[in-house]
């Protein structure tokens, strides 16, 4: 990526720390905010709305959101479907019992929810690592997906258990259509994805990664385990709570306790895997391609032909994320992210190899 | 008492096949150093494939023999697929890699074996005794109920386990295996074939899959949810630690035990459902206070 | 060169009896010595004397079984390694600690750590102290690449780069913290004599202008002549020579054990 620098000289360091320091990539950071706040609206039906933008945000935001802790920080957690459901249940619970509460301070609450929480899970962190670390994490997921399901004053005594809103309604404006919906999540995403950026190249960032690559050694330049692991997993897990709220809210409308889980918790892990561990930019393509394969796969035989029942379809999706997060593990750890950055390298280039 | 007794006994047994499908985790880990999330998909992939033989064979001259053999033989090949496909691309990777890998594997063993299957539930009868006998009459009042079904399975899980401790302990490829699990560029050094090892192992692992799926295939019948018991499993290992075969059956038992227990006696004051969690709650005390098990070994990290 | 009119502090640290063991390997038994402020300290001995241990003694990564370290005038028995960097200790490791995945820069940035005090919701939006820290510590950063020469690799991933210029980020992410006591665990491993005479340089460098107190573990007995002030034996946990250079040189029991035929 040196070439692109060709000709582009700092002369502050104000400059060289921009968050975008390269010209090209500041356009190219602006299209993608024209089309998305601009063009998408006027173009995208329905359909694409529901189907696929909204998911797709939402998700990327969790994903990042994990990203910063299993990418940036090096802790693995499977409890991600955990978050999300904190930070959905939080919501509901202080939407409904204070009603005077803005709908967007209730997500806000549900993200902070989520952060003790995530704090909580962070403990084990402290004393064990690696997949012992994902295992203590798999209990609290366990843990969780019981307290929703058999506390009932989470789901305010609900007979059935599953919650059901309205939509979401801000000062009398209601996002209720889709494009709305759509507006509203692309600003939080774009939101929170600033502030990503800005923690990941700041001193929590590189106390994050100091961590993840060497603790003994961050601890003895004075960066402390616990501030460090304990902080990762309190905004990680604010970002997660609060997709787990929009989730609830802005995409699903209702949802029952196994919305959230232990699958959701791998269906983000494998959108961190698969686009690029330590890569902001990888969550959104490892959201974006965890969403879209399934109605990939789903339209696949109608286009080629071939009758294939739906559980077929759903078998086939198994096998194939099953067979790339191994290709991507072997061959490409950082994936999708530097297979990206690679072809915009050679983008630069084309048609010359190098 | 009696009572008592009863669920402690029937706990105990659910136990004994939590320790078998804990067995196939620890010997992956004791030989590869990789903790294998698909073994709980291998029970299911090898059960399921058993069944469906069985079913299609059921006209030959030995459909249960036949059967066995054709699957055996399956495990095999997926022994040396995951080695050659999975394995050694990944053989310098941090453990945290492999263990991923590990969740690739599920999910595409999941899928493959349902494609391959289909996804009803199948039963599974190779003839063991069905129904309850009472046993212990002249201990307790009315003796105690138990499963047929949970004595046998006792029984084959009990051979298993101490054939297995005798293979890794006595043997010259049980060694090989243990130099292996603790460094595979140390081992490779001293002239240990790696791949074949590992081909070794995992198909060993494959077999006690089949074992334990038989097992809780004629019990539950073999469905989607039997590749769930490998997170069951989870907190027998933490508790046994991962490296001890002994730890594994000492570990299930507790594990079957308690949650028995629990569920029966603590449950209906919280609503039920206990035997969830419990087992990754008393899993996540031992991670905080003793992350090695019971039996496990420590690891010290030299800066 | 050692500058026998150098003008040394009051004793900085002191190791009083030092004992550690490993379950039945003694790493140390019964050390005692001094360290000056501003002197060049050498420890020196076989392999497995203990010299690692010494320093992640006096680095509180070890807790001692007995015996305790003095540091500036305190005296403490355990010592956690973060707190040893607040104190002002900074070291550098045998197999080289440093963070793979980060770039020179940020790995020398990560020295400044305990330096940088701006709040979370600063370090969100990169506003006011936060931001301005960023380049204030930068430019400090930035002295400390143009000190060592290392310029040109700013930028890479320290994964790529050979093992004598890691050995040379290493020694700036220490010195990044702008430590009162460094401590050096084989800062010139694995170096051709180029590369050694750069280092030794740059030790006696920080030595002069900041008046760093330097304890350091090293095996090419010329370098250890040369640089340090004075010079601890160990040797099977136990110690067997402390002085200057020409006294240890002329040491019986260190020549016996150590160093072989006196020249």
């Amino acid at each position: 990526m040196f070439y692109r620098e060709a000709g582009q000289f700092k002369t502050s360091y104000k400059a060289d720390q921009a968050v975008f320091p390269i010209f090209q990539d500041r356009i190219f950071v602006a299209i993608w905010l024209f089309l998305g706040f601009i063009v998408v609206p006027m173009l995208a039906n329905e359909y694409v709305f529901r189907a696929i933008f909204i998911p797709v945000i939402i998700m990327a935001l969790a994903a990042i959101g994990l990203n910063l802790l299993v990418g940036y920080c090096g802790q693995v957690s499977l409890g991600s479907g955990a978050f999300m459901a904190v930070g959905a249940y939080a919501a509901y619970n202080f939407m409904i019992r204070i009603p005077e509460l803005n709908p967007l301070i209730c997500f806000l609450l549900g993200g902070l929810s989520a952060t003790v929480v995530g704090v909580i899970f962070g403990i084990p962190s402290l004393r064990i690592k690696g997949f012992y670390l994902a295992v203590a994490t798999l209990a609290l997921q366990f843990f969780t997906d019981w307290t929703f399901s058999r506390i009932d004053w989470f789901t305010n005594y609900t007979p059935s258990g599953s919650i059901a809103v309205q939509p979401v309604e801000v000062w009398g404006f209601v996002f209720d259509s889709p494009i709305r919906k759509y507006l509203l999540c692309l600003t939080v995403l774009v939101i929170f994805t600033v502030i990503a950026k800005n923690l990941v190249r700041g001193r929590i960032g590189r106390a994050w990664m100091a961590t993840r690559d060497m603790d003994v050694a961050a601890e003895i330049i004075g960066i402390r385990p616990i501030y460090a692991k304990l902080s990762a997993f309190a905004v990680s897990s604010f970002f997660i709570g609060v997709a787990g709220a929009l989730w609830a809210f802005v995409h699903l409308g209702s949802w029952e306790p196994l919305a959230f889980d232990i699958n959701l918790s791998f269906s983000i892990l494998f959108m961190v895997i698969i686009g690029g561990l330590g890569s902001i930019v990888g969550g959104m393509l490892g959201a974006t391609f965890i969403t879209l394969l399934p109605l990939f796969l789903n339209q696949l035989p109608i286009w080629l032909g071939i009758n294939m029942s739906t559980a077929m379809v759903s078998h086939l999706e198994y096998m194939i994320f099953g067979g790339l997060i191994i290709f991507f593990l072997a061959v490409e750890p950082l994936g999708l992210a530097r297979i990206w950055q690679i072809t915009k390298e050679k983008l630069r280039l084309w048609p010359f190899p190098h | 008492m009696g009572f008592f007794v009863e669920v402690l006994l029937s706990g105990l047994m659910a136990g004994v096949l939590y320790s078998l499908v804990a067995l196939g985790f620890v010997l992956i880990f004791k030989a590869s150093g990789v903790f294998n999330f698909a073994q709980g998909a291998m029970v299911l992939f090898a059960a399921l494939t058993f069944v469906r033989l069985l079913d299609i064979l059921k006209d030959s001259f030995a459909p249960i023999t036949l059967s066995l053999i054709i699957t055996i033989a399956m495990m095999v090949m997926l022994a040396m697929a995951i080695e050659r496909l999975v394995l050694r691309p990944l053989v310098n990777q941090p453990g945290i890699s492999l263990f991923m890998a590990t969740l690739g594997i599920a999910y595409f063993l999941d899928g493959f074996g349902q494609t391959l299957w289909g996804s009803d539930i199948y039963t599974l009868d190779i003839g063991i005794p069905k129904g309850s006998i009472f046993i212990l009459e002249s201990v307790f009042d009315g003796g105690v109920l138990v499963a047929k079904e949970d004595l046998v399975a006792t029984v084959i899980a009990g051979l298993l386990v101490v054939t297995l401790a005798i293979f890794f302990q006595k043997t010259r490829i049980g060694r090989a295996l243990r130099a292996v699990a603790d460094d595979h560029q140390a081992a490779q050094s001293i002239g240990i074939p790696l791949n074949y090892i590992w081909v070794i192992v995992w198909t060993v692992a494959g077999l006690v899959a089949l074992v334990a799926g038989v097992i809780w295939g004629s019990k539950l019948g073999v469905q989607f949810s039997l590749s769930l018991i490998a997170l069951k499993a989870l907190p027998v290992l933490i508790l046994g630690g991962f490296e001890s075969v002994l730890g594994a059956v000492i570990g299930g038992l507790i594990i079957g035990a308690g949650e028995k227990l629990s569920e029966i006696y603590i449950g209906p004051y919280v609503g039920g459902g206990i035997e969830y969690w419990f087992a990754y709650m008393l899993a996540l005390g031992f991670l905080m206070f003793r992350p090695q098990g019971l039996f496990g070994e420590v690891h010290i990290d030299r800066v | 060169m050692n500058d026998t009119d150098r003008k040394l502090g009051p004793t900085i640290l002191k190791a009083d009896n030092i004992s550690l063991a490993f379950g039945g390997v003694k790493a140390l038994t019964d050390i005692s010595f001094e360290v000056k402020e501003h002197e060049i300290l050498a420890i020196i001995g076989p392999n497995g004397a203990g010299k690692s241990s010494m320093l992640n003694v006096i680095n509180g990564v070890y807790h001692p079984n007995a015996g305790s370290v003095t540091y500036r005038g305190n005296v403490r028995q355990q010592m956690k390694p973060h707190e040893a960097a607040t104190q002002g200790i900074a070291r550098t490791f045998q197999n080289i600690a440093l963070f793979k995945g980060m770039s020179v820069l940020d790995n020398i940035m990560t020295g400044r750590t305990l330096k940088m005090h701006a709040g979370f919701l600063a370090q969100c939006l990169y506003v006011g102290r936060a931001r301005n820290e960023e380049i204030q510590h930068r430019k400090k950063v930035e002295e400390i690449i143009d000190f060592l020469q290392i310029q040109s690799i700013r930028k890479t991933p320290v994964g790529r780069l050979p093992y004598g210029l890691q050995k040379r980020v290493e020694l700036g992410r220490a010195l990044a913290s702008e430590p009162v006591l460094l401590l050096l665990d084989e800062p010139m491993a694995g170096m051709n004599i180029e590369e050694k005479e750069d280092m030794s340089r740059f030790i006696l460098d920080v030595n002069d202008e900041f008046g760093t107190t330097i304890v350091l573990i090293e095996h090419d007995m010329g370098v250890v002549m040369d640089l340090s002030d004075r010079i601890v034996v160990l040797d099977y946990g136990k110690k067997i020579g402390d002085g200057t250079p020409t006294e240890i040189r002329n040491n019986k029991e260190v020549i016996d054990a150590y160093l072989g035929v006196s020249d």
